[in-house]
């Protein structure tokens, strides 16, 4: 009798833990990074912070859609790549203006997405091997097309002459907040409406859940893959474009980075508020958690090469509570 | 052979209880070496039950075991072996490595129990033994040969062989011709007579009967857990083997109803996928409840599959309302009106981790939206509540998570979540497998009343009484195949057991 009573509140506890931890866990830190250090509650460096998440956000947006549906789409930071050395070059090599330019890009992320559906949904293959696959290739096309360098204004061409076109201020404006913020959130809004408040973001659920009863309840399960793979492009194509608004330049695989910071974000987000799924407003949560240690640990002089010990510790941690949890 | 090499194996008095059932009481079984003995019983009977007792898979029965006259303990698979008892199960796949040779997955058991002090291993050696005992039991395939590349047939060859590796004085073959031809079912007698006349005794567990009388000495039948009879199979005929296997049955737990079956509504003609169903054909009407009759591995599931384009047909038509319709997905299914209750509930049938509300409302969502798109809670909650009070779902409230539920009570759910969806055609796959009797009483009376309303239904099931207590009229399945369409009203479970085990009238 005693001993179930124990049992009883330790499992409560657990709940609690699982449920309020990573908010808990973001004040507290908060708490302890605004006391050690002199700057980190100001509003400039709170500001900085969501600067420095937002297009981790965007990018973990559309890896969280890919989750729903039970898969994992990897190629998002290639995507990103690709979708920032286009944009980029559209402008200074093509002289392209701004809506010709961000057209080119969603037409050329929904291309990808449409290949990672049709691969993943045809294919008893794993979705994580198979963008694992798409996600090199997409890489591949990226340094190709840069030809392995950086794209900027005037840059030197092949030719021997500088580049004329010149990227848009209005461009530039997008990578600057409050703009990178506002399409951050916006981001988050939508996805977020879309997987609790719509059908179809109940279809996705449930395919993630238990695609064969997803299906013999006569969900379209392969469409609705399909339509999560494209939404998980495009919206990495966002992230890549914000990103180059925010350095105006196309670096080799500037987007590779963010896949890890993605994913963290959207594995811690899971266990927020006890859903339990991969979702959209766990994964902002998520991505604030990760943006506050890498500010508050650069800010107590941790050297930024020792960063990724702290992600990935932090990615363990809530892996190890959200399959703990499945299991019991 | 000498008759004195002869050993008598006996099973006295066995039970075995697992949580909530009562699995074997006081089952007998005896057989000689060197001769052939069938073990048959209609599904859940304890056939195989009271062989894994033999094999030494479970360590908690009681009762006593002897060979030749003297007590045997058999408590783990090892102390069955180390007797000269192997079996052969059902599923080979599980018992192979398929990526070793023939040679090794033969040889398997020596190299692991015979080769202490041994490190390093003779691949001569290996595969001379192996060719050995193959030669011996009369079989032929190249040692070296992968075990994936083998016929499904092959590897229960390898897996008979692997018996006769060690000291084999009986061996039990658990469904073994089930997934087999013809011819290879001929090969597969020729080396159980093989085997006999080397002095091994086999136990033969099937649910055909022709094979049964052309291959076995004896039969002992089971039923319910327990010992029916015993006796050389040749004093006996099928229809008697049947009625044993049947026996009588509880009365009143079926609704009171009368057929009134009105237009055709579904038409399937020549339906197959060349695997486990060979062209089925068959009608139902408004109104109608039809069954598919059949005992496990008959082909009844992945018909149902087909039929509600879950599995690819191979070939055949689907009409309803008298119209071609080539569905080849559930959702395409649904979208004309069919609806299928699976028979493995928890994996297809329902989403355990979500709540009572989603799981009912998930096959037909729309209605309970704002403007089609928006998720309206509210009306989801209102829905699920008059669901919940129709189908007297015991459950605290609608937002409970179904994984908390009884079996039949997720039953009902996986049926009520097509109550919503308004279907007019529903394929039953196994309703009540694993539900208690009194929500077994509820089943029976929805599925009653959608017949009341004009619905069609087509129930598979492979319990005799069902067929007889809920169907109008049913096919009999034997090996993907409608053996027989049979009028509920002018049959009895006598007959549609001799049909389902193969027999003829």
């Amino acid at each position: 009798m005693k001993a179930a009573n124990v049992s009883r509140k330790r499992i409560n506890w657990f709940d609690f833990l699982y449920k309020y931890g990573t908010l808990i866990t973001i004040v507290v830190l908060i708490a302890f990074f605004g006391l050690a250090t002199d700057n980190f509650l100001t509003k400039d460096n709170l500001i900085a912070i969501l600067r420095l998440i937002s297009i981790t956000t965007i990018i973990a947006i559309g890896l969280t859609l890919s989750l729903a549906v039970g898969g994992f789409d990897l190629s998002v930071g290639s995507t990103a790549s690709l979708a920032n050395a286009v944009i980029i070059s559209m402008f200074v090599w093509h002289s392209q203006n701004f809506v010709v330019s961000i057209l080119v890009v969603v037409v050329l992320c929904a291309l990808i997405g449409v290949i990672n559906g049709f691969l993943v949904t045809s294919f008893k293959i794993q979705d994580m091997l198979m963008t694992l696959a798409t996600m090199f290739v997409i890489q591949g096309i990226a340094q190709t097309y840069t030809r392995g360098a950086t794209i900027s204004q005037n840059m030197i061409m092949p030719s021997g002459d500088y580049a004329e076109g010149s990227i848009p201020a209005i461009f530039g404006q997008l990578g600057k907040q409050p703009w990178i913020i506002i399409i951050m959130l916006v981001a988050v809004l939508l996805v977020h409406l879309l997987l609790t408040h719509t059908k179809y973001g109940r279809y996705m659920y449930m395919i993630g859940g238990n695609a064969e009863a997803a299906k013999l309840s006569g969900i379209a399960v392969r469409k609705y893959r399909f339509i999560a793979y494209v939404l998980a492009a495009l919206f990495a194509g966002i992230g890549g474009m914000v990103l180059a608004a925010r350095v105006m330049t196309a670096e080799v695989n500037a987007g590779a980075p963010y896949l890890m910071d993605a994913v963290a974000a959207a594995f811690i987000g899971y266990s927020v508020l006890g859903s339990g799924k991969a979702n959209a407003f766990g994964t902002l949560v998520g991505a604030v958690l990760i943006g506050i240690l890498s500010n508050g640990l650069i800010m107590l002089s941790v050297p930024y090469y020792a960063m990724d010990i702290v992600k990935g510790a932090v990615l363990a941690l809530a892996l190890g509570i959200t399959y703990y949890k499945r299991k019991h | 052979m000498k008759q004195d090499e002869q050993v008598k194996l006996e099973m006295n008095d066995i039970s075995i209880a697992f949580p909530g059932v009562q699995a074997l009481s006081s089952v007998n079984f005896q057989m000689m070496s060197g001769t052939s003995h069938a073990l048959i019983g209609a599904n859940g009977a304890g056939k195989s039950t009271l062989m894994k007792v033999l094999a030494g898979a479970y360590d908690h029965y009681t009762g006593e075991i002897k060979l030749g006259g003297k007590p045997l303990t058999i408590r783990k698979p090892k102390d069955a072996k180390d007797n000269g008892i192997q079996i052969v199960y059902q599923e080979v796949d599980m018992l192979l490595i398929p990526y070793l040779s023939v040679a090794e997955n033969i040889m398997l058991e020596k190299l692991v129990h015979d080769s202490k002090g041994k490190s390093i291993m003779s691949w001569k050696k290996t595969h001379s033994e192996a060719a050995e005992i193959m030669r011996k039991i009369g079989m032929e395939l190249p040692t070296g040969k992968l075990v994936q590349e083998l016929t499904l047939a092959e590897k229960q060859l390898v897996l008979i062989a692997r018996a006769a590796s060690t000291k084999c004085k009986f061996l039990i073959l658990d469904e073994p011709t089930a997934p087999l031809s013809d011819s290879e079912t001929s090969r597969l007698f020729a080396l159980i007579e093989r085997l006999k006349r080397e002095g091994v005794g086999i136990i033969f567990i099937s649910h055909r009967l022709p094979e049964l009388f052309r291959i076995c000495n004896d039969i002992t039948i089971l039923r319910d857990g327990q010992f029916v009879t015993s006796a050389p199979i040749h004093s006996m005929d099928q229809a008697q083997v049947a009625q044993y296997m049947l026996g009588s049955k509880l009365e009143g737990q079926f609704p009171e109803r009368s057929s009134n079956a009105g237009e055709l509504a579904f038409e399937a003609e020549n339906i197959a996928d060349d695997d486990k169903v060979h062209g089925v054909s068959l009608q139902v009407h408004k109104g109608e409840i039809v069954g598919i009759a059949g005992l496990v591995g008959a082909g009844k599931t992945e018909l149902c599959r087909i039929l509600f384009g879950a599995a690819p047909k191979k070939r055949g038509v689907i009409r309803i309302d008298g119209k071609a319709i080539d569905y080849k997905k559930p959702h395409q299914a649904v979208a004309e009106g069919l609806a299928m209750i699976p028979e493995e509930r928890r994996r297809e049938g329902i989403f355990v981790e979500e709540t009572v509300g989603v799981n009912l409302t998930i096959a037909n969502i729309t209605p309970h939206t704002s403007k089609k798109f928006w998720l309206n809670r509210k009306k989801e909650k209102l829905a699920s509540q008059s669901m919940i009070s129709k189908l007297g779902i015991k459950t605290p409230n609608e937002a409970t998570c179904v994984a908390n539920l009884s079996g039949g009570n997720q039953q009902k759910i996986a049926i009520g979540k097509w109550l919503l969806a308004d279907a007019q055609v529903y394929i039953f796959d196994e309703p009540t497998k694993g539900v208690d009797i009194g929500a077994k009483r509820d089943i029976y009376n929805l599925i009653a009343e959608l017949a009341e309303q004009g619905k069609s239904i087509i129930f598979a099931s492979s319990e005799m009484d069902e067929m007889i207590g809920i169907t109008d009229r049913m096919y009999v399945m034997y090996d993907g195949k409608v053996a027989k369409e049979l009028v509920t009203a002018q049959t009895s479970e006598e007959e549609i057991m001799v049909y389902s085990t193969g027999g003829q009238a």
